[in-house]
């Protein structure tokens, strides 16, 4: 009995120390939005009334709206190309029979080890010279780098959880290797696809270090310009910012998840079958 | 194309040899399958049947030798290419695709309008009796049923060699037999070449025309199953193909498969017997004896001495474990109802058995 007691305390203690953390990472985000519908023209916590006059006042300065849509382009061109690209190296290393394996691994991961502030320093001394700095180009190839490393290990891990043996049936139907993997792999890898995109839209969309040394004054990515409104004018407007930011990267989470959650329906149908 | 259609269902495997590190999992094997026969694979795990089965699907390729179909040297082909039907051990339909799809997919792979892909692939599925199950999910299908759609994916195209890959493996004991049977049936209606890969003995027995055992990578023996129980070339064979007593001796002269040799026993006593192999002199050797093939009849100074240790009864039969003055033991059968002595545990007996029923093998075979 009261090694079962022991057990519950224990329990107990464990998960008020989780919700403690999660609060305590929560916080600063949490207080940012109540900070953005304040009425006054410095950020004040709590606020003194309600005002949606910095959402406003975001929407109506076309500095901001710019370094938004540029943001998204270069996010989705980013995680297409990351996806794409990251697909196929995963593939290759599991299925292919690639010499050098190990350094291409090494290299995936490159961008993950290396600190984001010497790949920004190189990239921009690259960029420069090819006059790479402030434009799309520049930044979706950066970021297609940058989230390289989680579109392959999500690829991976959905690779790895898939039937080889259904590749094998396949090609006994007299589909080629394309067709093969057109028809089945593609489908029932999918939703580890649609959570790898979704991952590295977020990655671009909220970097900060790289994108801060190639963009220049025209073009430039929403963190960059919130940076730029720090150091000049701390508004409100930047919590507004923040806190719609928030507000997109779990919705897009969100949507991930459900995306994922119709795909795998039929998986799941699948594997309770076999159990 | 212009082979006689007699000819387009054969299989050729010739000297294949494949090695896995040092290992080789077959060891030049050659067989042949002709046009609409039923052959199964037959041995333990790594005996290399799986390989062979692999190597003729285009899923391996060989270190040496060729896999002709329908007299096509198909050795380097992809699979893809073969337009051979397979069905796998475990399932493997396509789990996001309904029944219906899975069927059709290898019509749509050969570019088959969807009209005709859809007529072709329900009268596939009525093929294998699950003519109502068309729009439902692999996932909410049972065992049995999944491998019956596996099937008909396998012949919808009507290729003229169907694979199998222990197909009834993970089926349970009742479905499997009931199994056994339709896909019997099935190859029989469609007059499909059919090679199956199976280490169930029974299995090969009841569904094959002929049976290849392996062993090790090598091929044993192949041939019709009576031949197969009945006249085993390898000890092996003998021991893998049913229920096997074996006595250990030395032979004093060579002989030839078919001989009548006489063995001496390590206890000194001489069993009369038949060269199943070429037996060379003063080497080791072994007698196979079936346990039904032993004669036991009370008392008498004929035969081999023995005491019954244990009467075990299981309704048709009664098997008998014997030990005979030496130590040596050995099973009998006694068949039910055939009016034989049915001597009681701690009875002394005697056993005899015909020349020929008693076949003499190298030891290491």
């Amino acid at each position: 009995m009261s090694a079962v007691r022991g057990n519950r305390a224990g329990r107990m203690a464990l998960n008020a120390a989780a919700y403690a953390v999660t609060v305590f990472l929560l916080l600063p985000t949490l207080i940012i939005a109540p900070m953005s519908v304040g009425p006054e023209r410095y950020l004040r916590f709590p606020p003194a009334g309600f005002s949606t006059r910095w959402y406003t006042e975001y929407f109506q300065d076309e500095e901001w709206v710019r370094a938004t849509l540029f943001s998204l382009e270069a996010g989705v061109i980013a995680a297409v190309c990351a996806t794409v690209v990251g697909t196929m190296l995963a593939l290759a290393l599991v299925r292919g029979r690639l010499p050098g394996k190990g350094l291409v691994e090494l290299l995936v991961i490159g961008p993950v080890i290396v600190p984001h502030i010497a790949l920004a320093v190189a990239m921009f001394l690259v960029f420069e010279q090819l006059r790479l700095t402030g434009s799309l180009l520049g930044f979706a190839m950066a970021h297609t780098v940058l989230a390289l490393p989680f579109v392959v290990f999500t690829v991976l891990a959905a690779l790895y959880r898939f039937d080889v043996e259904l590749e094998r049936a396949a090609l006994s139907c007299g589909a080629g290797s394309f067709r093969t993997f057109r028809y089945v792999t593609l489908p029932l890898i999918a939703p580890g696809l649609v959570s790898a995109a979704l991952f590295a839209f977020i990655i671009s969309f909220d970097e900060a270090v790289v994108s801060f040394f190639i963009s220049d004054l025209d073009r430039k990515t929403l963190p960059r310009k919130m940076f730029e409104d720090i150091d000049y004018n701390i508004s409100p407007t930047l919590a507004a910012v923040a806190t719609m930011l928030t507000a997109l990267t779990i919705a897009a989470l969100l949507l991930g998840y459900l995306l994922k959650r119709g795909l795998e329906r039929r998986a799941r149908a699948t594997a309770a079958q076999e159990d | 194309m212009g082979l006689p259609d007699g000819m387009k269902g054969r299989v050729a495997v010739q000297g294949l040899v494949k090695r896995f590190g040092p290992v080789r999992a077959v060891d030049h094997v050659s067989l042949e399958v002709s046009s609409g026969e039923f052959l199964a694979l037959l041995g333990p795990s790594g005996s290399g049947k799986t390989t062979i089965l692999m190597s003729i699907a285009g899923f391996e390729f060989p270190d040496d030798g060729r896999i002709l179909i329908g007299g096509e040297d198909v050795t380097w082909s992809p699979p893809n290419k073969r337009n051979l039907g397979m069905v796998f051990q475990r399932y493997t339909l396509f789990p996001h695709m309904s029944v219906l799809e899975n069927i059709a997919f290898p019509l749509k792979m050969r570019g088959v309008g969807r009209a005709e892909r859809e007529e072709r692939a329900r009268a596939a599925l009525r093929t294998v009796r699950l003519g109502q199950m068309g729009e439902r999910m692999p996932s909410q299908l049972s065992g049995g049923q999944q491998q019956r759609v596996a099937m008909a994916r396998a012949i919808v195209y009507q290729p003229r060699v169907l694979l199998m890959d222990e197909p009834l493996s993970a089926l349970d004991k009742n479905l499997r037999e009931e199994m056994q049977i339709e896909i019997k049936h099935l190859q029989r209606e469609i007059g499909i070449t059919v090679i199956f890969v199976t280490h169930d003995q029974t299995e090969a027995l009841t569904m094959a025309d002929r049976v290849a055992v392996l062993d090790h990578g090598r091929l044993q023996q192949i041939g019709v199953p009576r031949e197969l129980y009945e006249k085993p070339e390898t000890g092996f064979v003998a021991g893998f193909i049913g229920e096997t007593n074996f006595c250990e001796g030395t032979l004093q002269r060579a002989a030839m498969p078919g001989d009548p040799v006489s063995v001496t026993l390590d206890n000194g006593g001489r069993m009369e017997a038949v060269a199943a192999q070429a037996l060379s002199a003063g080497e080791r050797i072994k007698v196979a004896l079936r346990p039904e093939r032993l004669r036991v009849e009370p008392g008498g100074t004929d035969g081999m001495a023995a005491r019954v240790s244990e009467a075990i009864y299981a309704g048709n039969a009664t098997t008998l474990l014997l030990e005979a003055d030496d130590g040596q033991v050995l099973r009998a059968r006694i068949p039910a109802g055939a009016g034989l002595h049915e001597p009681r545990p701690g009875e002394a007996v005697r056993l005899s058995w015909q020349r020929a029923d008693a076949r003499a093998f190298m030891a290491g075979s």
